[in-house]
């Protein structure tokens, strides 16, 4: 039991730091490339400058991100080895098609991206840019496809039994596209989006509080509010599908979610509460039959609730899951509020005139974080106690040969080392940006991209 | 069981894998080599060359250890489970020591401060060679074969992996990689440190070849049960002598100042290794010192046949896809090192 315990503290504190980055690197690659494509449009510098800057950014996200990410790769293997066993066949192959796919793609541009701004074309720079966000949108791909597929299994039957029962691929393309792959795939790809879009409102709010590269902040600010807008809005609706999706295929993870206890009956849906187990009543103003309308437009559909299912297919920690739940949706709501009004008062042409709008954009960095963080706490503790919904339990699915005392180590050890590594990622980033796109005091005397472009041309013309 | 070209298909994913991780052992071994030369340079402009010289290409080395672990997930996941349960200390401080070496690249020229770039100095430094060799220590634990129990799962002490046949392993592997990595770096410097790394490189040489004869000798007397497959079919042997070869020409070239081929002869060597390492073991993959019974081999621990062939299809679209990124890169970065505003 205590292995147990530390193996899920280890796994839930090592991908919850991992997600601090991934959700920022896929953002940031969406605005850096939204930056360098109006630069090339327009020629205008200011695009450029401000490309350059949050590709400075970019890659301290993403080099702790990758850092973080090997962690989690391996850590399979070292602490879940029975599920390692179990799932191998099946979600190997889409931890696999990510390193070959993905990783590959991102990585190998990255080089480019950072170091090539003087050695190649705009064009070919924009190319790579382009690459390594693609590249990080694919890394998501396969990835939650191998979570959607724990989630809702599907494609596979089972060979063998007991200790050596494992799960097989029968059909590829019904494992990728497992009931709840495109939905989740959908809303974390559009979370991430948020992360790195409500970055770039927030510090560029602060130069604007700040009056410092006003006319460049702007731009950006502009640039990442149609971001935050057109997606805080599209949240609300991947969010809502994959509601539906977890009513018909995890029906007890849909009950925790609300605190729904009665085996079948309406239920209510709530704005926010308190979830009393014991007494199984929820405090806070709810809307009645609220759940039930949401899953059958009907706000009289009895539907099952936690009481419905065995004591031991149960998920346990039902207020913190309800708790997370809500707190991502208020969040959601809060972001779209946020923007909308962001994008009203541009309309109105008072945006920049208000500065308590930009104090809210200021700290606003923190929702999509927390958003993201409780959203993923939410689906993983509500599938609980399962590993692999409804075949393989948390339980059972961890390395029998590695002793609690050898977790402790390497958890502290973790911790120590993320500890620092946040410390020193906080401390960089609030370096880079106090020191901004450009230096204030002097004019860039660096060439313009058109001009290296046409310098690298002459040059292979000569060698030629 | 079904085959391709004559071959089955676990047979098939071994292949890969070890392509994989020759791959990487190629690519990574040079940074890692690199690395652990960096504290032996003194001046602050050497160390951002020498670091600089691996900027631009050592995270997508790096990728292939991501897809080499994927690779094993995926294809042999028995392995993969007993594997990083059993040797769970050891990887654990791989991991660590993999973060530390990125960060320390990452983060050392962010700040001027001296002891700031001192810190990540001697963190880069230790962490390189600290990769180099724990890697080799892994090897040599798979080599010897280790306390593999029922069900897979490991049955002996979590300090077993510490023994003198993984020790020497780990050096010798980081001997090695040191000449590659000098050798990457002789191509990529000029003027007084190019003369240092060349300098450097003949210790290098020295003491790659020692490590490499007293393992060798070890292996021989003390771990048999290596030279089974090749007392079996003698043929065999070219491999090793083939890898002596290769080595040998490595100072011939270094001495007529042929860095680029000395380079592709120490990567030749690794892979010779590599392939001499395959052979030993193959079809086992993890030999339980416990019963044979519990050996963990390319056949039980494999995936199905589906399975290997859906990713033998990944393979086969992903790997030119790699191979031109790769290109491209080291095409773009082709040359000595110059320092510019976008460098570490
Ligand atoms: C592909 C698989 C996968 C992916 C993408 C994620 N997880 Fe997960 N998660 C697991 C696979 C998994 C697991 C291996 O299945 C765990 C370990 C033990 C368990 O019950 O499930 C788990 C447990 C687990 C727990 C502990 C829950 C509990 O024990 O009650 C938390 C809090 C998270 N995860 C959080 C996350 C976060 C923040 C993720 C964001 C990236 C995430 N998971 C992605
Ligand atoms: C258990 C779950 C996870 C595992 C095992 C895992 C594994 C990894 C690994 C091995 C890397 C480093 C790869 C490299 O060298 O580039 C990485 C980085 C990355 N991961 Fe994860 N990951 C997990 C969760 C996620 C999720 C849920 C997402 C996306 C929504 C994600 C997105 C990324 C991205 C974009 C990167 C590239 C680095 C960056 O952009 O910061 N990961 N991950
Ligand atoms: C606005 C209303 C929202 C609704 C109705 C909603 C709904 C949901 C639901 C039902 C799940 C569980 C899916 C499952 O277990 O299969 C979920 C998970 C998640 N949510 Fe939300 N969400 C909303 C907003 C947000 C926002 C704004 C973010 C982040 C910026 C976010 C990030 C996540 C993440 C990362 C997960 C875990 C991955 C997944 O299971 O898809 N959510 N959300």
């Amino acid at each position: 039991m205590e292995t147990e315990i530390l193996a899920r503290i280890q796994f839930a504190f090592t991908i919850s730091f991992h997600y601090i980055y991934p959700p920022l690197s896929i953002g940031l690659g969406l605005v850096m490339v939204v930056m360098e494509g109006l630069y090339l449009k327009t020629g205008n510098r200011i695009y450029e400058q401000m490309a350059r800057f949050w590709t400075r950014i970019f890659a301290l996200t993403f080099g702790i991100g990758v850092a973080t990410g090997i962690v989690m790769e391996f850590e399979f293997g070292t602490n879940w080895a029975t599920y390692s066993r179990y799932v191998g066949d099946v979600f190997g192959s889409a931890l696999a098609a990510e390193g070959i796919f993905a990783f590959a793609l991102e990585s190998g541009f990255l080089g480019i991206v950072l170091f090539g701004w003087n050695r190649v074309k705009p064009g070919f720079h924009f190319l790579a840019t382009l690459g390594v966000w693609l590249g990080s949108m694919f890394s998501a791909v396969w990835i939650v496809i191998a979570n959607s597929w724990q989630q809702t299994p599907a494609g596979y039957h089972i060979v063998g039994s007991g200790l050596n029962a494992r799960a097989e691929i029968t059909d590829f393309w019904a494992m990728v596209f497992n009931p709840s792959s495109v939905d989740r795939l959908l809303h974390v790809w559009v979370g991430a989006i948020l992360s790195g879009a409500f970055l770039v409102l927030s510090v560029h709010s602060y130069y604007l509080l700040k009056k410092r590269y006003v006319d460049l902040s702007h731009k950006a600010f502009k640039i990442a509010l149609v971001i935050a807008t057109i997606f805080s809005c599209t949240q609300l609706l991947t969010g809502h599908r994959s509601s539906i999706g977890v009513s018909k295929n995890q029906p007890a993870k849909l009950a925790a979610f609300e605190g729904h206890f009665d085996s079948l009956a309406i239920a209510d849906m709530y704005l926010f509460g308190w979830v009393d187990k014991d007494k199984q009543v929820v405090y806070g103003p709810g809307i009645p039959g609220g759940l039930s309308f949401l899953t059958s437009f009907d706000f009289h559909k009895p539907i099952k609730g936690l009481n419905y299912f065995p004591k031991e297919e149960q998920p346990s920690a039902v207020n913190a899951i309800f708790q997370f739940y809500h707190l991502m949706i208020t969040l959601g709501i809060l972001m779209i509020i946020l923007s909308l009004l962001g994008s009203w008062m541009w309309w109105k042409g008072s945006l920049f005139r208000h500065k308590w709008i930009l104090w809210l954009f200021v700290f606003a960095v923190l929702f999509p974080q927390i958003a993201n963080q409780v959203g993923w706490y939410s689906a993983e503790m509500g599938r609980q106690p399962w590993v692999v919904y409804g075949l393989l339990r948390t339980s059972e699915a961890f390395s029998k040969a590695v002793s609690a005392n050898q977790i402790v180590f390497s958890l502290i050890m973790f911790t120590f080392i993320y500890v620092l590594l946040f410390a020193l990622f906080i401390y960089l980033l609030n370096n880079k940006i106090k020191h901004g796109p450009y230096d204030e005091t002097e004019i860039e005397d660096r060439p313009l991209q058109h001009e290296i472009a046409e310098v690298i041309e002459t040059r292979s013309q000569k060698r030629h | 069981m079904d085959t391709f070209l004559g071959i089955d298909y676990p047979t098939l994913w071994f292949l890969v894998v070890g392509a994989l991780f020759s791959g990487y052992a190629i690519l990574d071994g040079f940074d890692l080599g690199a690395g652990a030369w960096h504290l032996f340079f003194r001046k602050e402009e050497s160390r951002r060359i020498a670091l600089n010289a691996i900027g631009p290409v050592w995270d997508g080395n790096e990728v292939w250890l991501v897809i080499g672990g994927g690779a094993l997930f995926a294809g042999f996941p028995v392995l993969y489970a007993a594997m990083f349960s059993a040797m769970y200390i050891p990887f654990m401080l791989f991991l660590a020591f993999l973060i530390f070496r990125a960060v320390s690249i990452e983060f050392r020229s962010k700040e001027p401060m001296l002891w700031w770039r001192r810190l990540w100095d001697i963190n880069y430094c230790i962490s390189s060679v600290m990769l180099a060799f724990l890697l080799g220590v892994v090897l040599g634990n798979i080599l010897q074969g280790i306390s593999i129990g029922k069900g897979y799962e490991f049955e002996g002490n979590w300090i077993e992996f510490l023994n003198p046949y993984s020790l020497l392993v780990g050096l010798t592997t980081l001997s090695l990689f040191m000449v590659h990595g000098a050798l990457y770096l002789a191509m990529k410097t000029e003027g007084r440190l190019f003369i240092k790394i060349t300098l450097l490189l003949k210790r290098a040489i020295l003491f790659f070849v020692a490590a490499f004869l007293v393992t060798t000798a070890y292996t021989f007397f003390k771990v048999p049960h290596l030279s089974d497959h090749l007392n079996a079919h003698p043929i065999l042997y070219i491999v090793p002598l083939l890898a002596f070869l290769s080595i040998a020409n490595i100072p011939r070239l270094v001495s007529k100042r042929k860095y680029q081929l000395a380079f592709l002869f120490s990567a030749l060597t690794m892979s010779l290794m590599l392939i001499l390492v395959a052979i030993e073991l193959y079809p086992m993959l993890l030999m339980s010192t416990i019963n044979p019974a519990y050996d963990v081999t390319i056949y039980n621990a494999a995936s199905s046949v589906k399975t290997l062939k859906i990713m033998l299809v990944f393979v086969a679209i992903g790997a030119p896809l790699v191979g031109l990124y790769t290109f491209f890169v080291y095409r773009t970065f082709w040359g000595k090192v110059k320092l510019d505003d976008t460098s570490y």
